[in-house]
């Protein structure tokens, strides 16, 4: 492949095919961990590193694997990745590993990295899945970044801790709670519709079947997607 | 009386206090994408309730007898996942051959659930409430019975928001806002419902 199109694939996954915001695709992660800026970047990142070394993996063994136990390959690839960036991030960002707590082992089942390896990491070269890789998590990351400081400003007045809003104001404490995880979500994904919409594209009405790894074995992905 | 009063302290607190969907945000996938009819949410959480129950009894005696002591509590996410994704495959291939009916009702939702980190977070909250100077019997009771009312509640949330759902589809909304967007923010409201339990469970055993 040459560069143009690794180029391509890397800025595709930042903004064309944002998986969070365009593929609706691991929405568990960016609800719950973005209730700081901080907290969404670490996740952000560690997810990245995760997905960069599961795709360069799946993409050197994509010819060794058999293809009817390849979801289990992959499932055991990318656990081995999660537990070595949870490591890293424990040694090396202990506060965080505190806050992220049982999603930073929960990116096991993030629909983002198996779906990578299953949609793209197996038909494609090395050099392309680690692009491929790159251009997904920094477009999750820059998401959950986004989620992260709208969230942090309303709810808190800070961001990255940095006082925004003057402490005489008083904040929307609801934003970093259960609730403001859902409304600023879907607000993100309206004002994505309309920016689409306004280009004449037609924007993504359901959850992402066409990302899920499981799609090919799930019925109804068959019959037109989850009803 | 104790004995009682600590499972439904165990089981308000999972299915109303801390609603795996709506307070924890696991398994928010199928509560987006399973939600809109109803039959097909209560199918979806019978399986997820069901694996949910087998997955802790069989991934919480594998912790304490055997990742615990042999010092590979490292191991936890790798061999969780792996024993959950065969256990789902199992489980299918039973429910297909001696339990025809049910694997006609739940069959679809199965393969589905493998990913469902619902599923993978049961198991991982079950060993982080797990107190090792309890006796095995009762912490492995605790747990299932965590289990049954993580399920309960995912259930709970995916019929409640079912009924929501459909009130939504014949509401006009701006176009931007179409499909997931207004799904989000309803999510949102019935979130804020269940905010509203965050003492009772206190309050009623007090």
């Amino acid at each position: 492949m040459s560069k143009q199109s690794n180029l391509k694939v890397l800025l595709n996954g930042i903004i064309k095919e944002n998986p969070v915001l365009v593929l609706i695709l691991g929405t568990c992660p960016t609800l719950a961990v973005t209730s700081l800026a901080v907290n969404g970047l670490g996740m952000g990142l560690a997810a990245t590193a995760v997905l960069l070394g599961s795709n360069i993996v799946i993409s050197l063994l994509r010819k060794v694997i058999p293809d009817k136990v390849r979801i289990p390959s992959y499932i055991v690839i990318i656990a081995g990745f999660v537990t070595i960036v949870g490591f890293l991030v424990q040694a090396y960002a202990p506060s965080i590993y505190e806050a992220l707590g049982l999603f930073l082992p929960l990116i096991v089942v993030n629909c983002i990295i198996l779906g990578r390896a299953e949609m793209f990491a197996n038909k494609n070269g090395v050099l392309a899945s680690a692009c491929d890789a790159i251009g997904m998590g920094l477009g999750f990351t820059l998401a959950l970044l986004c989620m992260g400081s709208i969230r942090e400003i309303l709810g808190s007045g800070t961001w990255f801790g940095m006082r925004i809003i003057p402490e005489s104001v008083q904040t929307m404490s609801i934003m970093t709670l259960a609730p403001g995880g859902f409304f600023v979500f879907g607000c993100l994904i309206a004002l994505v519709n309309f920016f689409l919409m306004r280009k004449g594209k037609k924007p993504k009405q359901e959850a992402g079947c066409s990302g899920c790894p499981m799609a090919g074995k799930c019925a109804e992905a068959a019959e037109g997607g989850c009803k | 009386m104790e004995f009682a009063k600590n499972m439904m302290i165990i089981l308000l607190t999972a299915i109303l206090a801390e609603n795996f969907i709506l307070t924890k945000f696991l398994g928010i996938c199928p509560f987006l994408g399973v939600s809109k009819k109803l039959d097909s949410a209560v199918g979806m959480s019978a399986a997820v309730i069901f694996v949910m129950v087998i997955a802790t009894a069989v991934t919480f005696p594998i912790y304490v007898f055997l990742l615990d002591p042999f010092e590979l509590e490292y191991l936890e996410t790798l061999v969780f996942i792996l024993v959950i994704a065969a256990l789902v495959q199992l489980v299918e291939m039973v429910l297909k051959k001696f339990m025809p009916a049910l694997h006609r009702a739940l069959g679809v939702y199965l393969p589905l659930i493998t990913t469902n980190c619902a599923v993978l977070g049961v198991t991982m909250l079950d060993i982080d409430n797990w107190d090792p100077s309890i006796s095995f019997g009762v912490s492995f009771g605790n747990a299932l019975l965590y289990s049954v009312g993580a399920g309960l509640g995912f259930m709970l949330a995916m019929v409640l928001f079912a009924g929501v759902r459909s009130r939504l589809d014949s509401e006009k909304t701006p176009k931007c806002f179409q499909g997931m967007p207004i799904t989000l923010i309803a999510a949102a409201i019935v979130s804020v419902a269940f905010m509203g339990f965050g003492g009772v469970v206190d309050g009623l055993f007090k």
